[in-house]
């Protein structure tokens, strides 16, 4: 796996939280006793004596942590989120628990936050103009449902493109991108079946395997003897305590996780799907567009059938500059799909021009529009990942997750540096994504870089140069295995095998 | 010295434990010999699992993946489905709508006020599109904020008369978020027969205790309240941790009628309950200046706890927004699922919301209260044989139900759709409510919807009347 968090910075982080912690009962104390001004919004005088709607200790993390380093997050902007971005400078003179803004435009910082994977948020350019037109001819919503009146035939069209883009049956296309996992799952599996789902999973498909009602097994990260394991132990042994066979075996994964950058071991996954005769459900939110010599995701990457896979599921925000998500697979999988899911019956249909923009940047990559940006954008970011990622490495950072995957994991570890890097970053026009606790394991905290193909190397160059130097200013280069500066390797299919030491 | 006396200390221990040996009686010799050598044998014998697996060997493992056939991963759907085969719709859903090839009086979608061809509206969208391009490319926390968002959330504020209010890019989700973050396992929640899927789908999430109460039957909430009451008495102290809330709809999707608002509110201080309101019809709609059902009966807002709504009826954008007092819609920043872990909304369709509501509050002719006297013509005056109307007066989203059902709910669902086909053939486009049958809770009965909107005429609703009645007449006789 990846590198191991190094000893003394394991217990240096279990001190930093810990005092964090004694510090943080220390205000809530003094706050309860009213010597510190408390600041947080309380509850109406007429609703004194409901049962409180928050228990104290719930938000004992967001009062005592959350609060100190808040300005890292919810950084609001005010242009186009493409390589570079203008952000609005805001001030807190009580330590975070208020921001106001000052009016001042900070211009041009090197955005390395925003999922921008193949630059297609852009201001200008063929997307723009199509959406433009689309904007004026349609309007901006819909006002009903698919099944009802908001089917459009601009919803026909991107459905036939995106099937013909992921080399399947059929496909369909919903408004958001998280309602897709959580309104499709429940749709597909029911009680009685059984889902195995990776440990890192996002957020939606949780919640998806959560609303189906059928009974949920986890396996270790990327690790196929786990999975193999549970899928023996599940077939052979069937039900708890009824012993009945399981109606249906559902795998849920990934294509890149994005906390920890890593690709799915596709190949191997595909195999116990078939041994098993299991169901195959991916996830491609981050790896469509972005992996692959012709940007069509993990499958491409790998070079396999996307045949084999049995629900292609995939989101338009990150690649494609837009907003939503699809669906694909084979013709009966669409047909019940559109018949059954909670979205169609329910949710209202994507905006006009949002689809135009799928419509537009899916053109691109294919190359049918005529020109060859979408290949020369696919290449430019599979070149960007490579230096970035080797670049780090040599600098003496730990890094994790893939050596292809534009996903770029930092780690932190201790929970001031979270703050510090965050701040120092801004301070240099960098704008970096530090996560913490919940969204990782309590002691691995991490800066993560999303790299696009609107950075230029000049941009990387930059950036790289700062990183060095924050990283030296907060002793964040941890790593002892040395990186030679090598020439590049050429791509092979032993690549992602790098990972597993 | 100590050494010694330790050792002498020792010594005269032993002698007295051979001596209380030889002096025990028999039986207590052999009992304690038994235990030693019953635990000598517990300590060398293999260990047992809880779970007694059986012993299958590796080829019987085998046999057993071998033979396990799993169900299809879908089963098919027959070709006549009637929700299989969409209406599409070219060009954009606007007053006069183009469905199959044929152009026809939109009486089906949600497009209360007429905003989505309004000019002021799009040519905002516009500048917008120009300035940002179409995507946020992240989520609120990772520079997906944008000072557009800001506008918007501060504008709803402002407009509902509440201190915050929070957005999220997608109506459905916008409910079904805010419920599971306050409401979590143990906690109680007493909602209506009648609420819309997207609130199932929230208590669903939220693992409370979920009570159903009659359709607006405020004596069934008393009394499930009541028994609330009691159950508290017995154990004060879980009841001290439990949260209880209500939700309601303003005007409820699936039955057109208005929720009795005073009277829960007085339930609510009574027996200390929270109320979560939905307003996806009403916003826009009811009051003096849309503010939705608060105004309409006059009520404080901050009597509401949480007030949550969809832009895409009357505000013809895409998403959706909660507001109420900070202390409550705060909380949703971090614990909203569809806020933190989905991309915000595209800047283009909230400046579209904030041009919406520019109109709606500068412009008096968009008074929703003349919105009731067009449905009056509908449902008052013209009484259509066979098909009854379900719905208030002043709502616009209407439901025709068949007055007496024909045998099964898919025979009734067919000559529903006969009726829909004549007036889509003679130029109104109309649709039947969709449910998902085997998810709902509740489910209605079928129904034809019929949305009222403000760019309807007088003629347009009258024609519609009589092709409905004539429609009625040749399928049902």
């Amino acid at each position: 796996a990846f590198e191991e968090t190094p000893m003394l910075v394991a217990v240096l982080t279990y001190v930093g939280y810990g005092v964090l912690t004694l510090f943080g009962y220390l205000r809530d104390f003094m706050r309860q006793w009213k010597i510190e001004k408390c600041q947080n919004a309380t509850e109406r005088e007429e609703q004194k004596d409901f049962v409180p709607l928050y228990q104290d200790f719930e938000n004992f993390y967001n009062r005592n942590l959350y609060m100190r380093i808040r300005d890292s997050w919810n950084r609001p902007i005010c242009s186009v989120p493409g390589a570079k971005v203008d952000m609005m400078e805001r001030v807190s003179h009580d330590y975070n628990w208020t921001f106001t803004y000052t009016g001042r435009v900070i211009k041009d910082i090197i955005n390395m936050g925003s999922y921008n994977y193949l630059g297609f948020a852009q201001k200008t350019g063929a997307c723009q103009e199509a959406a433009a037109k689309v904007l004026s001819q349609y309007g901006a919503g819909v006002c009903s449902t698919r099944q009802e009146m908001g089917n459009l035939d601009k919803h026909e069209e991107l459905e036939k493109l995106v099937a013909r883009f992921l080399g399947v049956e059929s496909a369909m296309a919903y408004g958001m991108g998280f309602a897709t996992n959580s309104m499709n799952i429940p749709a597909l599996v029911g009680k009685g079946c059984l889902i195995l789902s990776d440990e890192l999973n996002h957020a939606s498909l949780v919640l998806g395997a959560r609303l189906s009602g059928a009974t949920i097994r986890i396996f270790k990260h990327n690790n196929m003897q786990s999975l193999e394991k549970l899928l023996k132990d599940a077939i052979v042994h069937g039900q708890p305590r009824t012993r009945r066979p399981w109606k249906k075996i559902l795998i849920l994964v990934e294509g890149i996780y994005s906390m920890e950058g890593s690709i799915v071991r596709l190949p191997e996954v595909i195999a116990l799907k078939k041994k098993y005769k299991s169901y195959l459900y991916l996830d491609e939110a981050h790896s469509i567009g972005a992996l692959g010599p012709s940007g069509r995701g993990v499958v491409d990457y790998f070079g396999l059938n996307p045949e084999d896979v049995d629900v292609m599921m995939g989101t338009f925000t990150k690649s494609f500059g837009a907003a939503g998500g699809y669906i694909g697979g084979k013709k009966e999988l669409i047909d019940y799909l559109r018949t059954y899911s909670h979205s169609a019956a329910y949710a209202t249909s994507m905006s006009p021009p949002v689809v135009e923009q799928i419509i537009t940047s899916v053109k691109c990559i294919m190359g049918e529009d005529g020109t060859t940006i979408g290949r020369a954008r696919v290449q430019q970011l599979a070149e960007n990942t490579r230096y970035f990622r080797r670049r780090l490495k040599e600098m003496g950072f730990i890094i994790y997750g893939n050596e292809d995957s534009p996903v770029v994991p930092l780690m932190l570890y201790m929970p001031a540096k979270i703050g510090a890097f965050g701040r120092e970053m801004l301070k240099r026009n960098i704008g970096v994504v530090v996560v913490g606790f919940p969204a990782t394991p309590i002691i691995e905290s991490r800066a993560r870089f999303c790299l696009s193909a609107a950075h230029t190397k000049e941009m990387l160059d930059t950036a790289l140069k700062e990183i060095n130097e924050v990283g030296d200013l907060l002793q964040l280069k941890y790593s002892r295995r040395r990186l030679v500066p090598l020439l590049d390797r050429p791509f092979d299919e032993t690549t992602y095998e790098e990972t597993e030491d | 010295m100590a050494a010694v006396a330790a050792g002498v200390g020792q010594q005269w221990v032993l002698v007295e434990m051979v001596q209380a040996f030889y002096e025990a009686p028999a039986y207590h010799l052999i009992l304690e010999g038994i235990l030693i050598l019953w635990i000598i044998r517990l300590l060398f014998s293999k260990t047992y699992k809880l779970q007694e697996r059986s012993d299958l060997t590796l080829k019987e493992k085998e046999e057993l993946i071998e033979e396990w056939q799993p169900e299809p991963l879908v089963p098919p759907v027959p070709k006549d489905h009637p929700a299989l085969n969409y209406n599409i719709v070219s060009g954009p859903p606007t007053h006069i709508i183009t469905v199959n090839g044929k152009e026809c009086i939109n009486f089906a979608s949600f497009n209360f006020l007429g905003l989505l061809n309004n000019e002021k509206v799009k040519s905002a969208a516009q500048a917008s599109l120009k300035k940002y391009g179409v995507g946020t490319c992240g989520p609120r926390g990772f520079y997906g904020t944008f000072d557009v968002h800001l506008e918007l959330e501060e504008r709803l504020a402002k407009f509902m008369r509440t201190e915050e209010a929070i957005i999220y890019s997608y109506g459905f989700a916008t409910i079904a978020s805010a419920i599971p973050a306050y409401s979590k396992r143990g906690d109680i929640v007493f909602v209506d027969e009648a609420a819309c899927f997207a609130i199932q789908k929230g208590l669903q999430a939220s693992r409370s205790n979920i009570k159903l109460f009659k359709h607006n039957d405020m004596a069934d909430l008393e009394r499930l309240l009541k028994e609330q009451e009691s159950e508290d008495q017995k154990n004060p102290r879980k009841a001290r941790v439990t949260r209880r809330f209500i939700v309601v709809e303003g005007l409820y999707m699936n039955t057109g009628d208005i929720c009795p608002l005073p009277e829960l509110i007085k339930l609510k201080y009574k027996y200390k309950v929270r109320i979560f309101l939905e307003e996806s019809l009403s916003f826009g709609v009811l009051g003096a200046h849309g503010r939705g059902i608060t105004e309409h009966f006059g009520i404080n807002i901050d009597d509401i706890d949480l007030i949550s709504a969809n832009m895409e009826n009357s505000l013809a954008s895409i998403g959706g927004f909660c507001c109420g007092r900070s202390f409550i819609i705060d909380h949703q920043r971090l614990s909203g699922q569809g806020y933190c872990f989905s991309a915000s909304l595209p800047p283009l369709l909230a400046a579209a919301a904030i041009e919406a509501l520019n109109i709606m509050e500068d412009n008096p002719a968009f008074n929703p209260l003349c919105s009731q006297r067009r449905i009056h013509a509908l449902s008052g005056q013209t009484r259509i044989s066979g098909l009854k109307v379900v719905g208030e007066s002043f709502s616009p989203a209407l439901h025709l139900q068949l007055e007496e059902s024909w045998g099964s709910r898919e025979n009734d669902v067919k000559l529903l759709k006969r009726v829909v086909d004549y007036c889509m053939n003679s130029g109104i486009a109309l649709t039947q409510a969709r449910y998902l049958e085997k998810e709902e809770k509740c489910l209605p009965p079928p129904s034809i919807r019929v949305v009222i909107t403000v760019e309807q005429t007088e003629q347009e609703l009258d024609r519609a009347a009589s092709l409905l009645k004539e429609a009625a007449q040749s399928v049902l006789n």
